[in-house]
């Protein structure tokens, strides 16, 4: 069978991206080209200063992409881009310059949604892992439980009623001076801390027991910082961290097995820039370990924000048919699911 | 020699194929700024219309700033997208340039206004010598009251044109000292058949570039870095 290859483009935060994949499962390439640096000054993403990175970037890295595959445009089956959720501005450099070529070129134009990119990261280092499954999704932007009933069906079982569990990582990291990007900082100081020094709250969500809310561990971080300033106490930043990111860890497992459980799922996989946290991992493993579920988890490399995975995404998307016009618009708050 | 010219700067999409002396397609829309859906349909229809080979192009003209941010990374993009699939260069046309470039030949001075809110415009002056466009004064974002003050200091006839006319026209009826006229409906909004015209002409001269290097030029840092920069001289002060 002849191979299928698919150029993927993600622009949709602060990383310009581009990704050759064969037959949705294979990595030809993936380049990656960070601003973190850029919006660190700022102590968070700044969008103007990120689209405008991407226009002056986009070229060169998908010419990477092609080169490092050793595929030109003329081996290629479709293109995939990331149409939403996400920055707007960001979003629009990507999908006009996909259209563009695609359009130029005559090729098939796939949108994917970022977030079933992420779930979809696992299919590359996992050539077992096929729908169904449980996925944990968590981010900067996201906390959803999902069934991932087929490629690219989604059931959401639970989602955050408040912050995303990344967004109470970077809002604890400001607070305590470790700066942006908040995750893997606190996951780093976190190793030095004890983790049971500090009791936080891991709060229960009314009606849905697969619900999160991390508004409240946040603001407790936040409470004793204050009430320590104000005695003039030292606050133990290492010790703060570590039981910070165990009272989100600690839900986040639990919530996941309780669905395992419940729902009769042996597969358990997660996703997103949260998903590289090592306390998570770690704990994940060891609650599947416990119950005899498999767990499946991407790369860091593939855990952040990168166009592999929306290769992979757009690849299933291509199979199923999915075709989008030279009208495809970026849609910032894209639904899961939604076509 | 075939040129594509796309421009995405303002509320205005337009599309236009230029070969040689000859403007084959012009496809404009002035409505609502949907150009993220917009302009590539156009330009399909354009092409499909003319029966054009995609390939045939000699350059891709792009209106290159200033303008709406998102506005011309949508124009930029899809320029850009072009260039690297059909392995074709870029020319980077300044969206003020080729606004003035509208009333060739005119006699007047030539005074594009495009409005760039807080008060301001992104403008610029000119006037044709012997056939040829001279610029007066660069485009630049300034209060529009500077640019009146400019132009009485001048002193000589202007003719406006841009999406600033209707926000500023008040303010240039009251203060502007020297004769001044509006440019009609055919000619005072950004059209890609002027970006293409210049944009052949600037061909000619060699003034292209790869299309991975291209970026607008927006004239203006971001509301961030500005606000960073106010922050660090008060600080300093």
């Amino acid at each position: 069978m002849k191979d299928t290859l698919i150029l993927a483009i993600e622009s949709s935060c602060d990383e310009t991206a581009a990704s050759v994949v064969k037959n949705g499962r294979t990595i030809m390439s993936n380049v990656i080209s960070s601003q973190i640096a850029l919006h660190t000054l700022y102590g968070g993403v700044v969008p103007e200063i990120a689209s405008r990175k991407h226009i002056e970037k986009i070229n060169q890295v998908i010419e990477q992409a092609l080169s490092e595959a050793n595929v030109s445009l003329d081996d290629l089956d479709a293109i995939g881009v990331t149409y939403g959720p996400g920055l707007v501005g960001a979003l629009l450099v990507g999908v006009a310059e996909a259209k563009a070529i695609a359009y130029a070129r005559k090729l098939p134009l796939v949108g994917v949604h970022h977030i079933e990119g992420h779930v979809s990261a696992n299919y590359i280092e996992h050539p077992d892992l096929e729908p169904p499954f449980l996925c944990l999704i968590v981010s900067g932007g996201h906390t959803h439980l999902v069934i991932v009933k087929d490629y690219g069906e989604f059931e959401i079982l639970g989602r955050t009623r408040d912050d995303a569990a990344g967004e109470a990582f970077d809002k604890v990291a400001r607070a305590i001076g470790l700066g942006y990007p908040g995750g893997p900082k606190v996951d780093k100081l976190a190793k030095e801390g004890n983790a049971d020094a500090i009791e936080f709250p891991r709060a229960k969500v009314g009606d849905n027991p697969y619900d999160f809310s991390f508004s409240g561990v946040k603001s407790a971080v936040l409470n004793y910082i204050n009430n320590a300033n104000m005695k003039g106490e030292e606050v133990n930043r290492a010790d703060l961290a570590a039981s910070f990111q165990k009272a989100v860890v600690d839900v986040l497992v639990e919530h996941t097995m309780l669905a395992a459980k419940n729902l009769g799922m042996n597969k358990i996989a997660i996703a997103g820039g949260v998903a590289s946290n090592g306390a998570l991992r770690e704990a994940m493993q060891k609650a599947c370990d416990e119950n005899n579920y498999t767990f499946y988890r991407p790369s860091p490399i593939f855990c952040t924000d990168n166009a592999a995975m929306i290769g992979v995404a757009a690849y299933y998307e291509y199979q199923k048919g999915t075709r989008h016009g030279l009208d495809l618009n970026a849609v910032p708050n894209l639904k899961l699911g939604e076509r | 020699m075939k040129i594509l010219a796309l421009d995405s700067s303002g509320i205005v999409a337009s599309v236009a194929i230029i070969q040689d002396e000859i403007l084959v397609a012009e496809y404009t829309i002035n409505h609502k700024k949907t150009h993220s859906q917009t302009l590539l349909p156009m330009l399909d229809e354009v092409v499909k219309m003319t029966e054009t080979d995609l390939n045939s192009i000699d350059a891709i003209a792009v209106a290159a700033g200033p303008g709406s941010f998102t506005g011309l990374r949508i124009g930029s993009a899809t320029a850009k997208g072009l260039g690297l699939a059909l392995d074709k260069p870029l020319v980077s046309v300044p969206t003020v340039e080729a606004l003035a470039y509208n009333l060739y030949d005119h006699t007047a001075l030539i005074c594009p206004i495009m409005d760039a809110r807080r008060s301001q415009v992104y403008t610029g002056i000119y006037r044709f010598e012997n056939h040829e466009m001279v610029t007066v004064e660069g485009q630049m974002a300034v209060p529009m009251k500077e640019l009146l003050d400019k132009l009485n200091e001048i002193g000589e006839p202007v003719t406006f044109l841009g999406d600033g006319v209707p926000v500023f026209q008040e303010l240039i009826k009251e203060n502007l000292k020297v004769p001044f006229a509006f440019a009609p409906a055919h000619v005072n909004k950004q059209r890609a058949a002027a970006v293409g015209a210049l944009g052949a002409l600037y061909y000619r001269n060699g003034k292209t570039e790869k299309a991975s290097e291209h970026a607008p030029d927006y004239l203006r840092v971001s509301q961030a870095e500005r606000e960073r920069a106010e922050r660090e001289k008060r600080a300093g002060e």
